[in-house]
């Protein structure tokens, strides 16, 4: 009893005195005092961790703190940016941009021929598409005038032109050893706290060439739990969430402050196939693991967006290299099975097909980047174990697939394949599709119509003769199921009502946040 | 006391060395090229090709030979250099001071505001055990302790971010960003140290040697804090001990929920990507830390009973 009396005396005191210097150390956390109803909050689950345009690039050209030589709209059409002409010599192996003379980066300095020089030498010096691009000299012609010189004519040139990682910094950004030490753009936004992997804030640049932003300043967060970012959207936390998960949509589409929208994108999910392997290279094989597909079970059920079946490679809006006229990829398990049984394959006793004494038995790698993958994967299993093949699924790092492609040790892989790399699905095609195929694209697979139409197309500038060869490769490639294309992707986005002018870039290069305003 | 903190700087030194060189081992022994791994890592899924692991290979060196690697990093260990991560390409101590300083802030408040619950209540059951309070706190207890921390956390959110609107529900830089998360780890480790001190308290309050200050005269007060609380408190601290070392390398779910920069996320991302200088760095750091504070444990029950002097 005594010992009740004594803490009940003597404890609390202390006690109060600790919790209030408890709270006193928690303040000291640090504060920061920023206008809510001037403050844009974005939230999605991209991490950056890099100033490395190569590596981390998309993040500061969405936030809009730097710019690219060229733009692209939403049908990937090319629109002046840095640049506000280009042209290109008819043999297609010259393009000459002229630059705006009146652009200043973010610390002063003023754009010019040599800085634009400096920022695609790095850019052309890292993996990404300028890389790959045929480019052989980039020079200048005058203080702001700019000649990139090819070995071969390069449409998607442009549309490289306009990918993140040759976004132009200023001069000062670099090291001497080209080296990003420091982000300073030419956009909108200018950096105002960097915290990677999680915050980056911005704030608005007067100086800026082109219409002045209306949000004083806009914040990054990344939530890389799909629960967290919805809870974000409801509370008001955040204005915008970018990708939301299934089962967030239907709660947050009736939240009173929220608009969901659900905008297509260039992404497909596919089953890349290794055409080599002695179960696979027949065309009848592949077509069998197609039929047996429930597209529509697993977009409706999995992705939960009913309409999202995939048909074709590509989606309907990067319209050259999409099919209209091709018909659903109907589930047809019956079809399937009889494509098998012409190859020689018999129905074992333990459900798998069986022939010259092997097994149907495939290994399916995919990876948890996109947490989709491996559930869509599961279901893949499920639904070809009904024809007969066994399906093993292993769950690993995306980059077994350019790995295993290489050693030719995959067999089968489900990955989300983003045509919109560039704005011109010609740059993703020519690497998937050309001659020896490519690390995400057809494996042990060669079809010489489509590697000589794409090889054509690199430098085909005829409207109408582009259209017809892409969609020749685009039918050729339905035809012979290099890839098996099982759903598109559809972005879902919250947006608080608050926001006015959201735009959604389906190439995923800006968040357009200069454009918006914040209602109060 | 000397001996132990000789013996733990021995500790240390052996701890740096061997946790380096086994991250070194196993991370080599894993299947799957680095170059790849690591280019994984730096470009992200959409861009990770051969091309891109091939220029990875070159830039790194990772065809030198192994003994050569790991010599290397011997020697930049011996300058008290980490290196930097191949992933960011920023120096190791650099993302090390950001995501475990906020670990480490995230776990003493959480540990803090722990002790402030399980103090008062366990104490206040070991007072009157088997009573209404020691029964509820148990059941509370052994409910919350079930319940993964995640699910706290998660209903932390849904109460006191979405419908009461207090704090935010993700992020960091402020004292309100550090409250719903370390509240979801105190309850989680309340729940267990809360048995603790109430087990410990109602120990000594029954013991003998409690009873005998109180029949030899001193008052109630006198021999709670003489007898009372240093005898309470060693296996209270001892627990809480291992609760903070726990913490630090163990609340990864919570950092991903409440988008929190913290070692345990930093970690995983870095063995995905077979970041190795980046996981040999977190690991020498958190073996030090360790060392560290199990040091300070013994310090501490060393004072408060210095009895034992084995050390």
């Amino acid at each position: 009893m005594r010992a009740r009396l004594i803490f009940r005396r003597h404890l609390p005191r202390q006690y109060g005195h600790m919790m209030v210097m408890l709270l006193v150390a928690g303040l000291f956390t640090g504060c920061h005092s920023e206008d809510p109803k001037k403050t844009l909050t974005i939230g999605g689950p991209f991490e950056f961790t890099s100033l490395d345009p190569a590596k981390d690039g998309y993040i500061y050209t969405r936030m809009q703190l730097t710019e690219t030589l060229l733009d692209v709209d939403a049908q990937g059409a090319l629109r002046p940016s840095l640049a506000k002409n280009w042209t290109v010599s008819e043999d297609r192996l010259s393009w000459q941009f002229e630059l705006r003379d009146d652009v200043i980066f973010h610390d002063g300095t003023p754009l010019d021929a040599d800085t634009v020089i400096k920022s695609l030498g790095v850019a052309r010096s890292k993996p990404g598409p300028l890389n790959k691009a045929p480019v052989t000299a980039i020079a200048a012609t005058g203080t702001h005038r700019v000649e990139i010189e090819l070995s071969a004519p390069y449409n998607p040139l442009g549309a490289v032109l306009a990918h993140y990682s040759t976004q132009i910094l200023s001069p000062t950004a670099y090291a001497a050893d080209g080296t990003v030490t420091s982000l300073v753009g030419s956009g909108p936004y200018r950096l105002s706290q960097y915290a990677p992997p999680h915050k980056l804030h911005v704030r608005r640049n007067d100086q800026y060439w082109g219409p002045p932003a209306r949000i004083e300043q806009a914040r990054y967060l990344t939530g890389h739990r799909a629960e967290s970012r919805a809870l974000q959207a409801r509370s008001g936390q955040a204005d915008i969430i970018y990708t939301l998960d299934a089962p967030s949509l239907k709660s947050l589409s009736s939240a009173d402050n929220l608009n969901v929208h659900s905008e297509l994108i260039p992404r497909t999910i596919l089953l890349k196939l290794n055409s080599g392997h002695p179960f696979l290279n027949d065309v009848r094989a592949r077509q069998a693991l197609s039929l047996a597909l429930d597209r529509t079970g697993i977009a409706a059920s999995i992705l939960r967006v009913p309409g999202s079946e995939a048909n074709q490679l590509v989606p309907p809006s990067l319209r050259d290299w999409h099919l209209d006229a091709l018909a659903p990829a109907e589930q047809d398990p019956t079809q399937a099975r009889r494509l098998l049984a012409e190859l020689g394959w018999k129905p074992g006793t333990s459900g798998v097909l069986l022939r010259d004494g092997k097994p149907f038995r495939l290994r399916l790698i995919t990876y948890a980047d996109r947490p989709e993958l491996p559930v869509i994967a599961t279901a893949i299993q499920a639904q070809l174990a009904e024809i007969g093949v066994a399906v093993e699924v292993e769950i690993t790092n995306s980059s077994a697939i350019p790995s295993g492609h290489q050693d030719g040790s995959l067999e089968m892989a489900l990955i989300a394949r983003n045509f919109g790399i560039i704005a011109d699905p010609l740059g993703v095609m020519l690497t998937d599709f050309g001659a020896g195929g490519g690390d995400w694209g057809a494996m042990n697979w060669s079809q010489p119509e489509v590697h000589r139409l794409l090889a054509e197309l690199g430098a085909e500038h005829r409207r109408h003769e582009y259209l017809q060869k892409a969609q020749r490769v685009a039918q050729l490639l339905a035809d012979e199921l290099p890839l098996v294309p099982v759903t598109f992707y559809t972005q879902q986005i919250a947006v608080n009502k608050q926001v006015k002018g959201f735009r959604f870039d389906p190439f995923e290069r800006s968040y357009h946040i200069a454009e918006m305003e914040l209602e109060d | 006391m000397g001996k132990i903190v000789l013996h733990r700087l021995v500790q240390a030194m052996m701890v740096a060395w061997s946790v380096g060189t086994l991250t070194f081992v196993l991370l080599r022994s894993l299947p799957g090229d680095m170059a790849y791994r690591i280019a994984a890592g730096r470009y992200g899924y959409d861009n990770v090709d051969s091309a891109a692991a091939d220029a990875v290979r070159a830039e790194l060196g990772l065809e030198r030979p192994v003994l050569e690697q790991y010599l290397g990093w011997l020697g930049d260990l011996l300058q008290f250099n980490l290196g930097t991560t191949l992933v960011s390409g920023a120096p190791v101590s650099q993302e090390l001071q950001h995501q475990l300083g906020h670990s480490l802030l995230l776990a003493s408040m959480a540990l803090l505001l722990s002790a402030f619950i399980a103090l008062p209540l366990g104490i206040l059951c070991a007072l009157k055990s088997q009573g209404k309070l020691d029964l509820a706190s148990l059941i509370a207890s052994s409910l919350l302790r079930a319940q993964p921390v995640f699910v706290i956390g998660l209903i932390l959110i849904l109460a006191f971010a979405l419908h009461l609107g207090w704090f935010p529900v993700a992020g960091f830089g402020t004292a309100l960003h550090l409250i719903l998360p370390s509240v979801a780890l105190a309850l989680s480790l309340a729940a267990v140290s809360n048995r603790v001190v109430r087990n410990s308290t109602y120990e000594v309050l029954h013991s003998a040697y409690f009873e005998f200050s109180r029949i030899k005269g001193l008052t109630a007060r006198q021999t709670f804090l003489r007898h009372g609380l240093r005898n309470m408190a060693v296996p209270v601290v001892a627990c809480m001990g291992i609760q903070l070392v726990g913490l630090i390398e163990g609340i990864v779910m919570i950092e991903s929920l409440f988008s929190w920069p913290g070692i345990g996320h930093g970690l995983a991302h870095a063995i995905f990507s077979r970041d190795v200088p980046m996981i040999q760095g977190t690991a020498l750091t958190l073996g030090l830390i360790f060392v560290f504070i199990n040091t300070l444990i013994d310090l501490v029950c060393h004072w408060l009973d210095p009895r034992d002097n084995r050390e």
